[in-house]
């Protein structure tokens, strides 16, 4: 008994493997190459990497301070 | 290395020694001529005090101003980043509110943890309404929810489970869409494919594997097993072509989905305390992460150095987003504290 189900999950293993086995792969060098480009694409509207102008990022801008 | 026996052999012998040493093997050696960051300046900007327990988990509302998060005590609130103030507080009924998340349209959360359930709250501003009266309980599990998302929609939530298991549920109806089994232990992290890119997500568990599941027919399409302890956070790069995990190894690592293999590895001799959350800045150039350590790391994604070390909560770092229009992110700790940094 044990060992038939044993045998089921192994078998389901094998074929999940094989699935993932036939997936499509590119190299590593194109791959990383597109990752990169994406970076350099989109680096001028990411505010925290290079920082937006005073006033625009609600964060930095200063709270004014009530005193009663 | 090379035994010299006739010219030929040792020059074919040196050939294929320059062409192993030629291939890439990861990003980092790519992105050798990319220019290097200079000296950031990041600060905590705003600090939301009002739990009374340790922070687990939160999320930012898509106005890029609302926060939700939740706590050890059971409570989950709902915060204005930019006043600090509190606009919304339930009480849980269990403990360990481990996972929290704002719906897309803003009117709802959603939050779960050893009452291994998902439940959905709408948000009211009519102050005679008791919020917790409102509650939908979604999603059921057979173990503590570790984490949940809404989908594009209000109407669908994806939950993770100490149970092994994810699964998708029908908020309106309860009901149980796709279940996806394939982890050997706790799932601890998941996250949704940037809607462009179709309908996946990605879990980390226990049991060191991430993987990366169909929606619709619930099987796991890609798995990957290179790290050496629990994955405690997952996180989409904003292409949606590869993503980062963070794990108590100590290490963040990158994993590209069409080269089917971890690409990068963020680590130092110096870093021994566990990456408990991830997140991308929005062009992907800068992956922040929060230590078990109480820092929060920033690592140049291309290059695989660290730019800068945040230092300011005074115990572990449990929770990291950056907000949906990149301009500032908010990080959560067991100090009971969150802070905004920008």
């Amino acid at each position: 008994m044990s060992s038939g189900a044993s045998v089921n999950a192994l078998q389901r293993l094998v074929e999940q493997l094989k699935l993932e086995a036939g997936v499509e792969r590119i190299k590593v060098s194109q791959a990383a190459a597109e990752l990169q480009q994406y970076c350099m694409q989109n680096a001028c509207k990411d505010a925290l990497l290079v920082g937006v102008p005073a006033g625009s990022n609600p964060f930095r801008e200063p709270r004014s301070c009530a005193l009663f | 290395m090379f035994q010299t026996t006739s010219s030929e052999t040792s020059f074919q012998e040196i050939s294929t020694a320059q062409l192993l040493f030629n291939v890439c093997r990861n990003l980092h050696q790519v992105a050798e001529r990319v220019e290097a960051l200079g000296q950031f300046v990041m600060k905590t900007r705003r600090t939301l005090k009002g739990h009374g327990n340790k922070v687990l988990c939160m999320d930012w509302c898509k106005d890029k101003r609302r926060i939700v998060s939740s706590s050890q005590d059971g409570k989950v609130i709902v915060w204005d980043s930019f006043t600090t103030n509190k606009e919304h507080a339930v009480t849980m009924p269990c403990t360990w509110v481990m996972a929290c998340a704002y719906a897309p349209s803003g009117c709802a959360i959603a939050c779960g943890g050893l009452d291994n359930k998902c439940s959905v709250y709408p948000l009211t501003f009519d102050k005679n309404e008791n919020m917790a009266a409102k509650k939908k309980s979604v999603a059921m599990h057979t173990n503590y929810l570790s984490a949940c998302s809404f989908t594009n929609s209000d109407m669908q939530i994806l939950t993770a489970s100490g149970d092994g298991t994810c699964a998708l549920w029908d908020v309106e109806s309860g009901q149980l869409l796709q279940s996806f089994h394939g982890h050997g232990a706790d799932v601890l992290c998941l996250d949704l494919a940037p809607s462009e890119t179709g309908n996946t997500f990605v879990s980390g568990g226990c049991d060191k594997k991430a993987m990366v599941w169909d929606m619709r027919s619930g099987q796991c399409v890609q798995a990957f097993e290179t790290h050496e302890s629990d994955i405690n956070s997952v996180r989409y790069y904003p292409s949606g072509d590869a993503f980062a995990s963070g794990s108590d190894d100590a290490t963040c690592r990158l994993y590209d989905l069409r080269a089917d293999r971890e690409v990068a590895i963020y680590s130092k001799e110096s870093i021994i305390f566990g990456a408990s959350s991830v997140d991308f800045s929005l062009s992907g150039r800068l992956l922040f992460a929060g230590y078990n350590d109480y820092t929060i790391n920033v690592w140049d994604v291309l290059k695989g150095s660290r730019v800068s070390i945040l230092f300011g909560h005074e115990n572990r770092v449990s929770t990291l987003r950056v907000s949906p229009d990149g301009t500032a992110f908010c990080s959560g700790s067991w100090d009971h504290t969150l802070r905004v940094w920008a």
